[in-house]
């Protein structure tokens, strides 16, 4: 599991969040949803560390990021896995290369065993014997496959998805949110997703946070949020003629 | 420029630690070598051979007096590659080769996240990326640097005999007298130091950028401009300091 606990955060002038608290349960995928700016992303990068938070904690089972030193912090983030919205594969790295990095890094696992443990990742994401391909040429699904069978090798305890299937085709998109959705049943991972794609939060919505102007505007699953009274929920929701229709 | 300077601190105090995993460590320098070392031997090579001609030419035309002896091509040559050509003006070359492919490559990871992935890992980004670059650029532009003299002297030594400007027997008489060894020293001092700036300079301007593509090319020009002007001004510290 993992708190939130009063995290604010102020870009310059801008207060980009406001005292947001929240719980992100742990094996089940946790959604962080709003508009563009809004403030999802850099609430995110505030409970990986990537930005600290102005006032507010960090809690990961118990463990309180805020306060660890460096050193504790690079301990606890060998139990998180994160996909980039882009992937961040390294390029100059094979598949299997990317894959094995955190093993090598990490682990004192023999050669053998690591390749195991990267053919079943690879497996697992639908990639197997695309080992020796680089990322120059893969598919944008593909790229994303790859991040999540890399932020998977070490089995960790939270894995963080920063707009997993922003650019992708609405095929391709539910092939990943399922995937995300069964690597956290599979592994009981405390997983966070950050996205604005509502086929996503429909899918695989079983704890969302709704971010509005940098606070929590409102929070439940994927079946109250299509029933909520919300008005600045129900326009990011039905924002498009679609759903307009359906809802009607 | 205090914030950019306590941001360099911050950054080497990340990169001068020991690395978590020698093994990785020790591939990342192989690769570095070949990247930064291996792969500027071509550009070294060609400069300092034409350089070291030009200068004996040079020489030559400026002393074609019969009261000046023609021993001060070969001693001027040497002199000249030794202390100020190889050391301070390959350093600045390497700066402008290996100085925008450290930026651009650690810009584009950034730019790319790539960086903030190694961060979320566990591992210390600025170690593992710089570490190694910073260990191979300081062990092997030495190389690069004595390749350079022995090429820059070569050159002059070709000149002389092909263009008949004058003898071989002349030209290494002139290369051999009033030698000094610790003008070698001193050059490969000055080398050392150039070397450490060129990297870190450069690795820093490409870790701190945010943005995009764009960025990515600014780093890459700033960190040329910035090593070259710190070579510059360090060229004549040292050079106040050792001499």
């Amino acid at each position: 599991m993992i708190e939130a606990r009063h995290i604010s955060l102020t870009f310059g002038e801008n207060k980009v969040l406001d005292d947001v608290s929240f719980q992100f349960d742990v094996g089940k995928t946790n959604l962080v949803i709003g508009q563009s700016g809004s403030g999802k992303t850099v609430l995110v990068k505030c409970l990986v560390g990537l930005h600290e938070p102005d006032e507010g904690e960090v809690i990961y089972d118990d463990r309180n990021f805020s306060l660890m030193g460096i050193k504790e912090r690079r301990a606890l983030r060998q139990e998180i896995g994160m996909l980039f919205q882009g992937g961040a594969l390294f390029d100059s790295m094979t598949v299997e290369q990317n894959v094995m990095f955190p093993l090598n890094m990490f682990t004192k696992m023999s050669p053998a065993e690591k390749l195991d443990r990267v053919n079943f990742c690879l497996e697992r994401v639908n990639l197997g014997g695309r080992n020796k391909l680089m990322p120059s040429e893969l598919s944008g699904g593909m790229i994303k496959r790859v991040a999540i069978a890399r932020a998977i090798s070490l089995n960790p305890k939270y894995l963080f998805c920063d707009e997993p299937n922003s650019g992708l085709d609405p095929i391709t998109a539910g092939v990943i949110d399922e995937l995300i959705k069964e690597i956290t049943e599979e592994f009981n991972t405390t997983t966070v997703i950050n996205t604005h794609d509502m086929n996503s939060v429909l899918m695989i919505g079983e704890n969302i946070a709704f971010i509005y102007k940098g606070k929590i505007n409102w929070s439940g699953n994927r079946h109250e949020i299509l029933h909520t009274d919300n008005p600045v929920l129900n326009d990011f929701i039905f924002a498009t003629e679609l759903t307009r229709r359906l809802k009607r | 420029m205090i914030s950019l300077l306590g941001k360099y601190i911050l950054m080497m105090a990340q990169v001068l630690t020991r690395p978590a995993k020698g093994k990785a460590f020790w591939i990342q320098l192989m690769n570095e070598f070949q990247k930064l070392g291996v792969e500027s031997m071509g550009i070294v090579a060609i400069i300092s051979a034409f350089m070291g001609a030009v200068l004996a030419m040079q020489v030559a035309f400026n002393i074609d007096n019969p009261l000046i002896s023609p021993i001060l091509i070969g001693f001027t040559v040497r002199q000249s590659v030794i202390l100020e050509f190889a050391p301070t003006v390959i350093s600045l070359i390497l700066a402008g080769k290996v100085g925008s492919r450290i930026a651009s490559e650690i810009g584009t990871m950034r730019v790319t996240e790539q960086i903030d992935a190694l961060q979320i890992m566990g591992v210390n980004s600025a170690n593992y990326l710089v570490l190694p670059k910073l260990v191979a650029a300081l062990l092997f532009n030495p190389v690069l640097i004595v390749v350079s003299m022995f090429l820059g002297i070569l050159g002059g030594l070709l000149a002389c005999v092909l263009l008949g400007l004058t003898t071989f027997t002349t030209y290494v008489d002139g290369l051999q007298a009033w030698y000094d060894p610790w003008s070698i020293q001193y050059a490969l001092i000055k080398t050392v130091i150039f070397a450490f700036i060129i990297v870190t300079v450069s690795a820093f301007n490409g870790y701190i950028i945010k943005g995009g593509a764009l960025e990515v090319g600014n780093a890459s020009t700033k960190a040329v401009v910035q090593s070259s002007i710190l070579i510059i001004l360090f060229n004549l510290l040292l050079t106040e300091i050792l001499l």
